[in-house]
């Protein structure tokens, strides 16, 4: 599928590149502190038994959400952009748990960080990818000219039906990107590409609490299909080896699929596993490519070459490549890292999992 | 003019699909590709019937009245075409459906084409679809399915003849080891000892291995009137010689005695009488083994096995390629995947490639006589036919 859907000789113009280069100004994450272990869920609905898709997962404490943690991973993403907040133009926000269903997340982050009112606002949904969807789209608006500087933010406190098989690593966290010109950013943009289809695997609909899936219809045909093809088209338009990158990373649902998909183009296990954060954290679905992102950054050196390939269930994937710039060291250090983040950690049980996140209904 | 009763009932093409999960395939074009491998091997002939065996596709694929459907889609409009549903036994149906048409002689060629898509749906849903074939007011109304009611059918098994736990082990494989050669198989992965017995259990004594993969897939085969088989085939025709379908008790509270398939038995006993063959004679089984315990039922309602030993044929190596019986030699509902209706011409068309010499490493050298069975529900069904390879100089 993938050979037939990306682009021959002819699809270099698929690749996509602004007008004037963009980079990240700045980046940041952010995970809450909590984790539930991935046994603890099995115990309770399945007598310990049947293998674990990841050890834990994060898991969002009484007073977050996704507009709370938004606001810190942008305010860690400030720090390393020394930038005036004033100065974004865009505040783009994307999740699938956004608090409410009208009246938007990205407002409510615009203000906190101080880049109201001169500002566009707007929250994005696309599964896992809304948070690189909105990536793409503040590479258009700052690399078009008509902004300076835009922020675009995936982040998600992620639901699973108790008992079903996603409940084990629906996970929360994310990560938050200012977007600017590529002198002065820490990481240049070299080319991105979205590859999208209508393939039904995943979905909530608008008055459902929890999402509903397809089973192994999730693999094949929905994630390594999308994943593997815009990998590839992006590579192929830019004329890049997975032997040019230093670091590769993927949507992570699951330790298996990433690690299968890295493979399947031909990647080797070290170029993916600075970024693998899911066995820790879980899939933090908007969040979960993202947050790998930030992980690498971290500690990538000026000149790494990285890879990010997002997956959106419905679905479509967003492929990049960046290049660590010479600013990234020095800047990077005026925030909190993102294996921080990973390792502050406070265990809980089922019980206090389902208080945090509402699932007990008390009338 | 010939007497068509006399001249016999051949099968002179089959075609298969892969089983798997054909998500990107429809209904309509798995049949048709199954039709076309099945045309081809008869030089394109037009059959003037059509038989869509198939279980599930209104409950999962939001379709009935498959015969047309499939007749308009195969460039075969005008031919009397029509779904026949037995459960699990639907292939076997319909191909016993197809037989005794053209032995009415109002037909000289008929297409028998099993079809079903089963992985469209999430699993709960497929579950309580194949749930309907039971008896819907006394036992799935209590919630009882496929998967659990093959257990309560283990366990009795094990506790009534004293057998180990693992004793139904050599079913699974030995359908694992056949389909590893077989290129349309789903799972071509053989599997040891030790791998049924860390099997995860579905429900107990029932483990993974105990139970068939449900799969998407088509089959079909081209029969053909005695006194009208086309000139210069491909391959040697295969006779039917023996087609016989038998029903018992739908509940299987309601039956007797639980252990013993009345239906297999008497269906098996009226096709080798029609073949004039006795069961000694016969050299491969294509046997129903969507869950083990059918398995060595079956074995046992044959009069392979005495009743209660039927699991010590899978223990001695006697069900393998080179043993006294094999069975599930293309690997069976267990390994090759089990394809709902379509799984009785999966072992028809399997069938006929042994019996012409087509099954290569899978080959039961010498083999000229196949007995082929399919069971609907807890054997309330059976659908049984004997097929024969005649001598190329005897005739």
């Amino acid at each position: 599928m993938a050979q037939e859907s990306a682009p021959g000789a002819a699809g270099r113009a698929l690749g996509m590149k602004p007008l004037r280069e963009v980079g990240l100004a700045g980046y940041g994450a952010y995970i809450p502190r909590y984790r539930l272990p991935a046994s603890e869920v099995a115990r309770l609905w399945t007598g310990g038994t049947g293998p674990l898709p990841v050890k834990e997962k994060a898991v969002a404490g009484l007073d977050e959400d996704v507009i709370t943690m938004s606001i810190e991973a942008a305010r860690n993403a400030l720090a390393r952009a020394e930038i005036d907040p004033a100065s974004i133009r865009a505040v783009w926000v994307g999740s699938e748990s956004h608090p409410y269903a009208v009246k938007p997340t990205s407002t409510v982050v615009a203000e906190a960080i101080g880049a109201t009112p001169h500002t566009q606002a707007a929250d994005w949904e696309f599964a896992c990818k809304a948070g690189t969807e909105a990536l793409q789209a503040a590479i258009g608006f700052v690399g078009s000219g008509m902004a300076e500087f835009a922020l675009s933010i995936g982040m998600d406190t992620a639901q699973g039906r108790p008992g079903d098989a996603l409940e084990y690593t629906a996970g929360a966290g994310g990560a938050a990107f200012i977007v600017g010109p590529a002198q002065d950013s820490l990481c240049r943009i070299e080319m991105s590409y979205s590859y999208s289809t209508d393939t039904p695997d995943f979905w909530r609909r608008a008055d459902a609490k929890y999402p509903e899936h397809g089973e192994r219809f999730t693999g094949e045909p929905a994630y390594f299909k999308h994943i593997q093809a815009a990998g590839e088209a992006l590579m192929q338009s830019m004329g890049t080896q997975p032997s040019d990158y230093r670091y590769a990373v993927f949507h992570q649902p699951n330790i298996k699929f990433p690690q299968r998909a890295a493979k399947a183009l031909g990647f080797r296990p070290e170029q993916i596993e600075a970024g693998m954060l899911v066995s820790h954290i879980g899939n933090t679905y908007a969040g979960s490519a993202l947050v790998g992102l930030t992980a690498i950054l971290d500690e990538a050196r000026p000149g790494d070459r990285i890879l990010l390939v997002s997956y959106g269930s419905g679905a479509g994937s967003d492929a990049f490549s960046l290049v660590a710039g010479e600013a990234l060291p020095l800047r990077r250090q005026r925030a909190t890292d993102t294996l921080s983040y990973v390792q502050r950690r406070t265990e809980i049980d089922y019980a206090t999992y389902a208080r945090l996140r509402g699932k007990l209904q008390l009338h | 003019m010939a007497n068509p009763i006399a001249e016999g009932i051949y099968i002179v093409g089959v075609g298969m699909t892969p089983v798997g999960e054909h998500w990107e395939t429809s209904l309509r074009h798995l049949a048709l590709e199954a039709i076309q491998a099945a045309r081809a091997e008869a030089g394109g002939l037009r059959p003037q019937l059509i038989y869509v065996a198939n279980m599930l596709a209104p409950a999962l694929s939001g379709q009935s009245h498959l015969g047309t459907l499939v007749a308009d889609f195969a460039g075969l409009r005008g031919a009397e075409a029509m779904t026949v549903e037995a459960a699990g036994a639907s292939g076997g149906a319909a191909l016993r459906q197809a037989y005794l048409a053209l032995r009415s002689g109002e037909a000289e060629a008929a297409l028998v084409v099993g079809v079903e898509k089963l992985t469209d749906k999430g699993s709960s849903e497929v579950e309580s679809a194949l749930a309907t074939a039971k008896d819907a007011d006394y036992e799935s109304v209590h919630g009882l399915t496929d998967t659990a009611q093959a257990a309560l059918w283990m366990r009795r098994y094990l506790h009534e003849h004293g057998a180990p736990a693992d004793a139904l082990a050599g079913f699974s494989l030995t359908a694992h080891r056949n389909a590893v050669t077989n290129s349309h198989a789903m799972y071509r992965r053989a599997i040891e000892a030790e791998d049924y017995r860390k099997a995860a259990m579905v429900s107990e004594p029932l483990n993974l291995y105990d139970a068939a993969p449900l799969a998407d897939g088509a089959a079909a085969v081209l029969l053909v009137r005695g006194d009208r088989l086309p000139p210069r085939l491909p391959h040697q025709p295969t006779r039917i010689a023996g087609s016989a379908m038998s029903t018992a008790a739908l509940a299987l509270h309601d039956q007797i005695d639980p252990l013993w398939m009345p239906a297999a038995a008497e269906s098996t006993r009226r096709a080798l009488q029609q073949a004039g063959l006795q069961p000694e004679e016969v050299q491969l089984f294509e046997l129903h083994d969507r869950f083990s315990v059918q398995a060595a039922l079956a074995l046992e309602a044959a009069g392979f096995a005495a009743r209660g030993q039927g699991w010590e044929l899978a223990q001695n190596g006697a069900i393998a390629l080179q043993g006294r019986l094999p069975v599930t030699t293309f690997g069976g509902s267990k390994a090759r995947g089990d394809a709902g209706g379509a799984t009785g011409l999966y072992q028809v068309a399997e069938a006929v490639l042994q019996l012409q010499g087509r099954a290569g490493e899978n080959q039961v050298f010498g083999a000229r006589v196949a007995l082929v069975q399919c069971l609907g529900g807890a054997g309330g069904t059976a659908a049984t036919h004997v097929l024969v390879q005649e001598s190329k100089t005897g005739e």
